[in-house]
Parts: structure tokens; C-alpha cells; sequence
């Protein structure tokens, strides 16, 4: 090859090195701020971080005395490995690590160190090739046209067509042939060469399969499931527990279905909690079922007569991550972490067989009875559990599908609770933008005569539109049905056919 | 046996048949996305690194388990007479031989009227009898019989004890009783594995032509006709108990024929409805259509009765541990002192004024001779007419069945209806399983106990029981697979645990002219101051009749020692 060619090619590499570099600046700033929330200190902070390793790098860079090319080649193999890894290795480790910022700022560091390191090498190599001016020149032109390019492509190209971990690992790639032809520019034929040769060609496998699998892995699975990103999603022993993000909008997807959309929840959970406590004006404890999310709990805690908060969530990894990630605590107002709050993990059914404490309003935020196992937890037996553990004048309300789309199975909970002893029952509905027309049911043994007295601060629910609630148009008014059971799960069949004919 | 196995006949005022088709398009539909969504959720769980082992790839897991029940060394010595004589004695008021339903129910009912000093022998180091029952990590599971169904009105006594036990908890304005929701048998209650798939209720809906289907309903019709019917004498045709059915002759004449030629007589020729009922009096007797006297075949469709204020009739009860739970509850009113387990006992010698019993105590390894004034044999008949050096009686036949009970760390995988309590293999030598974990109320459970019943009919019966006490458990546990796995392939990989009990002599049979022949009659007689109480007095193992032959037993005796006081 001739001094032209291999100048040109050492040249190029800058180019390149520039732009894998911010695309990995980038994809680990987007999916921080993915995971994080608040782009504006993510992207910032990244940025530095980023930016303050460049300048590391180059600082160790006199540290070298020999063997620039060598140490070169092996570099960019490096920033190929880390870098193209990056994206899949964080998304990885979100679920896994209990400080995500130290893996996040870790990777950063290293991948901006190594590039830093790389500049001042190159400019070493060709010092002798080139004369100077003109190769700080020219080394900082394809610099940072190289950046401009990925700050283009990013959006456009790679976000949209290739996500962020195949993106991730397509650079990885790039980095790796740069490296593998700078090797056999670099360096002369020998062991020294071939061992580069090899261990390049074993990265740009990896890296490959890893580009296929991310594709057929992440996009085959949840991506295809959820028009949104995922941020986060594991599998914990009961369920699989998925958050997207798209944009402003988070959302929680239990076993594919989804709990909430942080858009319009006030709307479900100012519903699903204030028609019944507002009217109960010495409730001191309360308890709610399921709702791990915490939203329900937040709504409870604006009462100042309520003293003590108990919430029986079968899931710990669930409750566990609506107290510890910032995005959620922001979210739930940090309610599962109040003083007045406990979280027990158990299953609400056979948690009642243990419990001797009484309560004055209790909140049943299950998911629907979409199996049998689900339609346990809305029978007979059940209510009567709740019931027997109510206060004298206490209430129970329970989260009951679309009076709309599941008009059955709404109005089967309805004598389902009357047929389990609550004598007055207050069905009642709002719109719920990311769920449509939802409906809850208050069930106490007194009918809850006392004004409604809401608390300040809430953005959907007034004493009128409070009001209406309790009207049913036409269409979504009572139908005639049986009672569920354990010995018939009528709900779970009324829900399948009414859903599955929904869907169709 | 106290009960009947693994099965409730499909009633035909089933309060929801419509729309069977419909159902089951819309179910493979669920199903399907649940399946989907797993493979999502599996693959996802790769890809963020989750826990996630190769099951079944890497070879099949061991399992461990063993054949549990009785004790072969002491059923050997007692048989061979091998043991010591007495060398200490005791006296005792009554003495009750068999710890199961009937000695149990005769032993509270004694305890309920103050009568003291009542002791119960039984051989096994359980009580329970074929109500037995065991429990592993994950769930209590049934050893034997494991439902009730609702009793009827001419079970009063059964109803009584289920008021008394809460199950009961009140009438409503009807009268009709109020049952304990979590003792009813959970839905979704029954599915037949059949054409490579899972579809809802026993009786197969895949595949039948119009002809098969109607003679389906006709049949189903025709035992529901039969149910409501009475018998010249005004008395229900077919009751629980038995001896409170008609004794209309034309009725008693089903007892002369098999199941089988009754059908062939009515036309019921349509060969997946021969296999339905093939395998009702397998699971009910342990022998199939050919060896069951018509009146017993019907019988099991026809006789039961209860009705309740929350439940349709049809409905039964049952229990995680089955019919051990209803074991418990009884003996919880006989002082525990009064139970002894491994005492065998081997000589009876009735005389004028009680009885004097030699009983081995195998945990001592001594014997003792007890005199006492009253003796109730709760034991099978067979075992009774061993005691006495009676010769064994040819027509009752109690054919050897064998129970596994698989536990599982996960539920296994289900093409179209979701596991149900009663999962039944259309085809297979076995009668399928049952879902201990069925009944369980928490709604998370992911290890769950499987019960797979299997009638050993293939030959003869004391020609199935001496190879069945041969083998060992590795025959057991490949038998058991071999069956369970053409429905459900991943089994293996799910095991963590597979016990076995063989019972050599399970249920009584009742053949053709054995129910209402004379040797049924003369069963019951007492025989001076022994009372006999087993259901095999009443040609067929229910828990009812076990319960009330105890109750029986329990009043002459104590009528017995009224008049003797």
C-alpha cells in the first residue's frame, strides 16, 4: 500500500473513531435518560463525563513511549468490545444493579478515555508523514465531521431503523474493521499482527451475533409487543414486569397487560380512591390489595386522619421498584416509602387467614380477572373475607374491567358483593384515556351518607364531577347475571367472552 | 374405599353446556397468546440476562420418590402367622378394628354419646384408611379418595356431619343447604385430554359425528330420567346409601346384567360413549363396563341427589389432601390415646359376654391380648374372614389399583383448557390425575402436586395384585410417565417427587348379583357381640356409606351396652 493510501486510511480512522465515539456518547445518554428520566441531567452529565474521559485519555497518552501502533490497533479493538456492548450491557444491568449510575458513568468514562487515547496516538503515528499543521488540521476536520455525521445519523437513521442496541453493536463493528485495517497497516506480518488479526475477526463474530441476536431477542419479544421503548422489564417470580417510555408517557405492563400510563393514572387512582375515603371522615387505617405501584397509596396519603397505610402486594420485586427508582418514587410521590405506610408481600387471599387487624376503608386494585387464578380474588369468598375485616361503618372498593367493553363482568361484581353481604353497593365509572371507560364499585354495609370531603391538590375529581360518576348511560347499565364463585369463576368466563370479542 | 376416584358424571342440566364450540375457538385463542407471551417473556428474559436453564435440553432431571403405604415385613409376618404370642392383656369397653372412615365415624359417634374406654386398632401408622392422605413441600395431596358430593336427602346423617364440621353454615329460605364456597370443588373442575389437546369436560366434544353426539345426550338424559325416578315402593330408584334405594324388582333386575350388556340392551352401542362409561365404573369400582352390575353403572349417574343454596346439584366437595381432610375432622373427636397404629391384630375369639383379640403392636414389638365387651369390625370383609379362618369369598373381588403423587416445582404446559381439578387422558390404561393444588385459594402458586389413579384391571384380580406387590418403583414411576407424558410431555423436567402407593386390595367391585344377591344381606348381620361396619357391606366404596355403617355400628353397640349394663 502506498504512504498516500494508508495516510488517507489512518486518516478515515479518525473519522470513524469520532463517530462511533459520540454514537455511543448518545445511545448511553438516550437510554439513561430512558431509564432515569430528566434527559436534561442525563444528556448533560453523559456529555461530561464523556468529554472529561477524552481529556483522561489523552493525558495517558504520554505514558506511552513505544510501540504507538501496537498499542493503537489494540484500542480500537477495545472501544469495538465496550462500545459496541454498551447499549445491551446497560439495559442488562438497569434490572440487576442497585446503582445504575455506576456501571452508566463507568462505561461512559472508559469508552471516552479509550478515544481520548486514541487521537494523540494517530497524531504520533503520522507526525512523521505528515507535516504538522497540517495534520492537526486535517486530523480535527474528519474529527469532528465525524461527530456532526452521528449526531445526524443518531436520530434520523439508527434510533428509528436499528434501535439502540443493534445500533450499539453495529459501531462496535465499525470500530473493529478500523482496527483490523489499521493492523495490517500498522503493523508488520508476523505473530504480533496475526494475534491482532485473529482476535479482531473473533470480536467482529461476537459483535455480529450479538447485532442478530439483538435483533431477533429484543425486537422479537417485547419490542414487538409494545409500540414503546422498553426501559425495563423482568421476570419476577409471579409475573413479567415490563416498563416503556415514550416520551413524557411511562407505562407499567404486567404479563403484557396494561396497569397504568403515568399520562392519565391520576385520573384511575383519584377514582379509584376518593369517592369512597373522602365520605369516610375518621377512617384511620386503610388497606389496599395489590396496587404495587404505590398510585393508590399516594392518593390515600393527602388524608390526614388516615394514620396507618397497609399494602399487600404479592410481588416484592414489584413494591421493591416503585420504592427504589427515581423515575417511579416520582411518580408515587415516594408513597410506598412513607412512615405511615407498610408493605407486606403476601397473597391478599391467604394473607387474610394470618391478619387480625381491622380497617375502615379497603382497596382492591387486582389485575382483572383475566384467569382463574386471578378470578379467585373477586369471589364470595373473598369479599366475605374483606367484609369480616371492616370496621363498623367501613368500605370497600374494587377495581371492575370496562362497564363498556366487559359489561358482564362489570355488573357480576356487582351481585357478587351483594351476594357476599354488603348490603349497599355504588357502582360508578370515569374515561381513562390509555384504558377507555373504566369502572369501580364502593361496597359498605351502611350506605356512605357523609358529604364528600376531597382534598386539595388533585387534577381530575371535583365534588360535581365526583357526582356524576355514579351515572350510567344506557349502555353500560346493569345486566342481568350470576353470582362468581369459586365453584362456577362465572367472572372469568363472562370476562374471556366479552375481551376476546373486543379484541376480535 | 370411602369414595369414588376422580370423576364427577357431566349432569345434563349442567348449568352451562351451550355454546361448547364457541368456547373452546375463543379459549385456544387465550391460550395461545399465554403460550406466545411466555415464549416472549423466556426469550426476553435471555436476552436481559435473567436466570434461564435449557429445561429439558440438558437430559432428564432426577427425581426422587418411594413406594409409601403398607408396612410388607409386618403384612408378611402377620400373614405367616409370624408373631409372638401375648404376653401381656388389657380390658377395654370397645374395641373398633380399622382406623378408617367407618372405625373413625363408629369411634366419635361412641365419643360424641360419653361412651369410655373406646380403643381403635388399625394396622397402618396412619389412620384414614383409603381416605389416607400425605403432604410434600408444596401441597397436601389425597392417597385414595379425594371428593364428596353434595349428599342428598336420604344422607341425613351425612349432612349432619357436615353441619357440624362448618361446611355447612347455614339453609337458605328454601331449605337447600349453604356450603363453605372454598370446600366446593373450584372451577374450572374437568378436562379431557383428546386429539392432542385439552378440552373442557369429560365427556369428548372433538370428533364426534351427529349420531355419537346424540346418543351422548340420550344417554346423559336417560341417567338424569333415572336420577329423578322412583321405584314402586315410592323410595328413590337409586339412593345414597344404597339400602335406602327402591327395592322395586324391576329395578333390583340391573343388578343380574354388566354395564355392558345393559347398553348393548338400550342401543348405547356409539364407541366414545362406551369409553366415557368405561371409564366412570374404572374410576368408581376399578373395573370396567364388562365387569359392573348395570344397577351399580347407573348407580354412579344416577343416585346422587344434594342439592345446595349456592352450588348446582351437581357439584362435589373436596379438599387439597381429598377425603383425608374429612378423616382428620373425625378423628378430632376421638381422644388420641384411644387410636393405636401398627397393631395387627390376628385372632378374634368372640364369646358370650365380648370378645378377646390378640393384637401384635409392631412399634413395641410385643403382643397383647385384649378383653373387651364390644368389638366393631371396621375392616374389609376379606380381612375379617382371614382373622376367623374363614375361607375368602369368591365373588368379592377388590381389585389392586396404584396412586402416584408427582410433585412438580412448576405446572406443566397445557394445549387449549388451563389445568382443572380433574384431568382425565382419553384412551389411557390410567384415569388421569387430579390438581391437588386445586383448591389451594392463593393465587400464585407455581409447585403443585398432581394425583394419578390407576386401576390395575388389566387381568385378573389376585393375579395383578401378586405382580403389583413385586414391583418397584422405578415400574411405578416409568408407568406413571409413560401415561402422563403423551399429554404432557415437559412432565418429567417439572418432577420433584414421585411417591407411589399400591393398595393390593382396593375398592370393592360390585359384579353382577353381588349388590342385591343374598350375600350382601348376610354381610350385614352381627355376628353376636362383633358389629360389622366397612361400605363393602354396601357393595360400593363411598365415603357415605363407610360414615353411616359406622354411625350404625356405634348405636348397636351402644344399645348393646345399655341392655348389658
Amino acid at each position: 500500500m502506498n504512504d498516500r493510501a494508508s495516510r488517507l486510511l489512518l486518516l478515515g480512522s479518525v473519522f470513524v473513531i469520532a463517530t462511533c465515539g459520540l454514537v455511543y456518547e448518545l445511545i448511553a445518554g438516550t437510554i439513561a435518560s430512558y431509564l432515569l428520566g430528566d434527559s436534561i441531567t442525563q444528556f448533560s452529565t453523559v456529555i461530561g463525563v464523556y468529554l472529561s474521559a477524552m481529556g483522561a485519555g489523552s493525558w495517558l497518552s504520554k505514558f506511552i513511549d513505544r510501540h504507538e501502533g501496537w498499542i493503537f490497533v489494540q484500542v480500537q479493538l477495545l472501544i469495538g468490545l465496550i462500545g459496541g456492548c454498551s447499549a445491551a450491557l446497560l439495559f442488562l444491568l438497569f434490572p440487576i444493579v442497585t446503582s445504575f449510575r455506576v456501571p452508566l458513568y463507568g462505561l461512559i468514562f472508559l469508552v471516552g478515555m479509550l478515544v481520548g487515547l486514541e487521537i494523540p496516538l494517530l497524531l504520533r503515528l503520522l507526525k512523521d508523514r505528515i507535516e504538522f499543521k497540517d495534520l492537526v488540521a486535517r486530523v480535527f476536520t474528519f474529527d469532528y465531521i465525524g461527530a456532526l455525521l452521528a449526531s445526524l445519523l443518531f436520530p434520523l437513521v439508527l434510533v428509528p431503523h436499528l434501535g439502540l442496541v443493534r445500533s450499539s453493536f453495529l459501531f462496535g463493528m465499525l470500530n473493529v474493521v478500523v482496527g483490523l485495517m489499521s493492523a495490517w497497516l500498522l503493523i508488520p506480518r508476523g505473530p504480533k499482527r496475526r494475534l491482532l488479526s485473529v482476535s479482531g475477526f473473533l470480536l467482529l463474530g461476537g459483535l455480529l451475533v450479538g447485532f442478530i441476536a439483538s435483533e431477533r431477542l429484543m425486537a422479537w419479544s417485547e419490542r414487538s409487543a409494545y409500540t414503546d421503548t422498553v426501559i425495563y422489564a423482568k421476570s419476577s417470580p409471579y409475573q413479567r414486569i415490563v416498563l416503556t417510555r415514550n416520551g413524557a408517557d411511562l407505562r407499567l405492563h404486567l404479563n403484557g397487560n396494561l396497569q397504568f400510563s403515568s399520562r392519565d393514572e391520576y385520573r384511575y387512582h383519584e377514582a379509584l380512591v376518593h369517592p369512597g375515603l373522602a365520605r369516610l371522615h375518621t377512617a384511620r387505617s386503610v388497606l389496599v390489595l395489590g396496587g404495587g405501584d404505590g398510585l393508590a397509596v399516594r392518593e390515600i396519603l393527602r388524608y390526614s386522619n388516615v394514620q396507618k397505610i397497609t399494602l399487600v402486594d404479592l410481588d416484592g420485586d414489584m413494591t421493591r421498584l416503585f420504592q427504589t427508582q427515581p423515575l417511579l418514587t416520582r411518580l408515587n410521590g415516594n408513597a410506598l416509602n412513607a412512615p405511615t405506610v407498610s408493605v407486606v408481600n403476601a397473597d391478599a387471599f391467604t394473607w387474610f387467614a394470618t391478619n387480625r387487624q381491622r380497617f375502615d376503608f379497603v382497596v382492591a386494585d387486582f389485575p382483572d380477572p383475566s384467569n382463574f387464578s386471578l378470578g379467585k380474588l373477586y369471589t364470595t369468598t373473598f369479599f366475605q373475607r374483606v367484609r369480616s375485616t371492616l370496621e363498623p361503618g367501613g368500605a370497600l372498593v374494587v377495581q371492575c374491567t370496562s362497564p363498556y367493553v366487559a359489561r358482564k363482568t362489570f355488573w357480576c361484581v356487582n351481585e357478587t358483593l351483594r351476594a357476599s353481604g354488603f348490603s349497599h353497593t355504588a357502582p360508578y365509572h370515569l374515561y381513562v384515556p390509555s384504558f377507555g371507560e373504566w369502572g369501580f364499585i364502593l361496597a359498605s354495609d351502611q350506605p356512605l351518607v357523609a358529604p364528600l370531603q376531597l382534598p386539595t391538590g388533585l387534577r381530575y375529581l371535583t365534588e360535581n364531577s365526583a357526582r356524576n360518576l355514579f351515572d350510567f348511560p344506557p349502555d353500560m347499565t346493569a345486566v342481568p347475571v350470576e353470582v362468581h364463585r369459586l365453584n362456577n369463576q362465572m367472572l372469568v368466563r363472562y370476562f374471556e367472552e366479552e375481551w376476546a370479542h373486543y379484541v376480535h | 374405599m370411602s369414595t369414588d376416584w376422580s370423576m364427577i358424571p357431566a349432569s345434563p342440566n349442567n348449568d352451562r353446556p351451550s355454546a361448547h364450540s364457541h368456547r373452546s375457538t375463543r379459549r385456544q385463542f387465550l391460550a395461545t397468546a399465554a403460550v406466545g407471551a411466555k415464549v416472549a417473556a423466556t426469550i426476553a428474559a435471555t436476552a436481559t440476562g435473567s436466570a434461564f436453564t435449557w429445561a429439558g435440553c440438558t437430559g432428564a432431571p432426577s427425581f426422587g420418590g418411594e413406594i409409601v403405604g403398607p408396612d410388607r415385613v409386618l403384612g408378611h409376618r402377620l400373614r405367616d402367622r409370624d408373631l409372638p404370642a401375648p404376653d401381656t392383656s388389657e380390658r377395654h369397653n370397645v374395641v373398633i378394628l380399622g382406623g378408617g372412615i367407618a372405625g373413625l365415624s363408629a369411634a366419635r359417634s361412641l365419643a360424641q354419646r360419653s361412651i369410655r374406654d373406646v380403643v381403635v386398632l388399625e394396622l397402618e401408622s396412619e389412620t384414614g384408611g383409603n381416605s389416607r392422605s400425605g403432604i410434600t413441600a408444596v401441597s397436601a395431596h389425597p392417597w385414595g379418595a379425594h371428593y364428596l358430593p353434595l349428599p342428598g336427602p336420604q344422607a341425613p346423617e351425612v349432612l349432619q356431619l357436615l353441619q357440624e364440621l362448618g361446611v355447612i353454615t347455614g339453609h337458605d329460605a328454601l331449605g337447600r343447604p349453604i356450603y363453605r364456597e372454598e370446600f366446593l370443588c373450584h372451577d374450572p373442575a374437568e378436562r379431557l385430554f383428546v386429539h392432542g389437546r385439552w378440552q373442557e369436560g369429560l365427556i369428548p366434544q372433538l370428533g364426534l359425528d351427529a349420531g355419537e353426539r346424540d346418543q351422548v345426550s340420550a344417554f346423559l338424559a336417560r341417567m338424569e330420567s333415572l336420577r329423578r325416578s322412583l321405584g314402586s315402593d315410592g323410595l328413590p330408584a337409586f339412593a345414597i346409601p344404597v339400602d335406602r334405594s327402591s327395592q322395586d324388582p324391576s329395578l333390583l333386575a340391573l343388578d343380574r346384567i354388566t354395564m355392558a350388556q345393559w347398553m348393548d340392551r338400550e342401543g348405547f352401542r356409539a364407541a366414545p360413549l362406551r369409553r366415557y362409561v368405561n371409564y366412570c365404573c374404572r374410576d368408581d369400582f376399578g373395573t370396567g363396563l364388562t365387569q359392573v352390575s348395570a344397577w351399580a353403572g347407573i348407580h354412579y349417574f344416577a343416585a346422587r341427589s344434594g342439592v345446595a343454596a349456592n352450588a348446582p346439584a351437581h357439584s362435589v366437595l373436596t379438599w387439597p389432601e381429598g377425603n383425608g381432610w374429612l378423616a382428620a375432622r373425625l378423628r378430632e373427636q376421638v381422644t388420641p390415646a384411644q387410636i393405636r397404629t401398627r397393631h395387627a391384630v390376628f385372632g378374634i375369639r368372640p364369646h358370650d359376654h365380648g370378645a378377646e383379640i390378640d393384637v401384635f403392636d409392631a412399634t413395641l414389638g410385643r403382643s397383647l391380648r385384649i378383653e373387651c365387651r364390644a368389638l366393631i369390625v371396621a375392616t374389609p370383609r376379606f380381612v375379617y374372614r382371614r382373622l376367623r379362618g374363614l375361607p375368602p369369598d369368591s365373588v368379592a373381588q377388590y381389585p389392586p389399583w396404584m396412586v402416584a403423587n408427582l410433585t412438580l416445582h412448576s405446572r406443566p404446559e397445557s394445549h387449549g383448557m388451563p389445568l382443572c381439578w380433574d384431568n382425565v387422558i382419553d384412551g389411557s390404561p390410567g384415569l388421569g390425575y387430579v390438581h391437588a393444588g386445586h383448591q389451594s385459594l392463593s393465587s400464585h402458586s407455581k409447585g403443585t402436586v398432581l394425583t394419578y389413579y390407576r386401576p390395575l384391571d388389566h387381568a385378573e384380580p389376585s393375579m395383578a395384585r401378586g405382580e403389583a406387590l413385586k414391583a418397584d418403583w422405578s415400574h411405578w414411576s416409568d408407568l406413571t410417565l409413560a401415561d402422563l407424558s403423551v399429554a404432557h410431555p415437559d412432565l418429567r423436567g417439572r418432577l420433584e417427587r414421585l411417591d407411589v402407593h399400591v393398595w393390593g386390595h382396593g375398592m370393592i367391585a360390585p359384579s353382577p348379583g353381588f349388590l342385591w344377591g343374598h350375600r350382601l344381606t348376610a354381610m350385614t348381620h352381627r355376628d353376636g357381640v362383633v358389629h360389622f361396619a366397612h361400605s363393602d357391606m354396601s357393595g360400593i366404596s363411598l365415603f357415605e356409606e363407610a360414615y353411616i355403617r359406622g354411625l350404625r355400628a356405634a348405636d348397636a353397640v351402644f344399645q348393646q351396652l345399655q341392655t348389658t349394663a
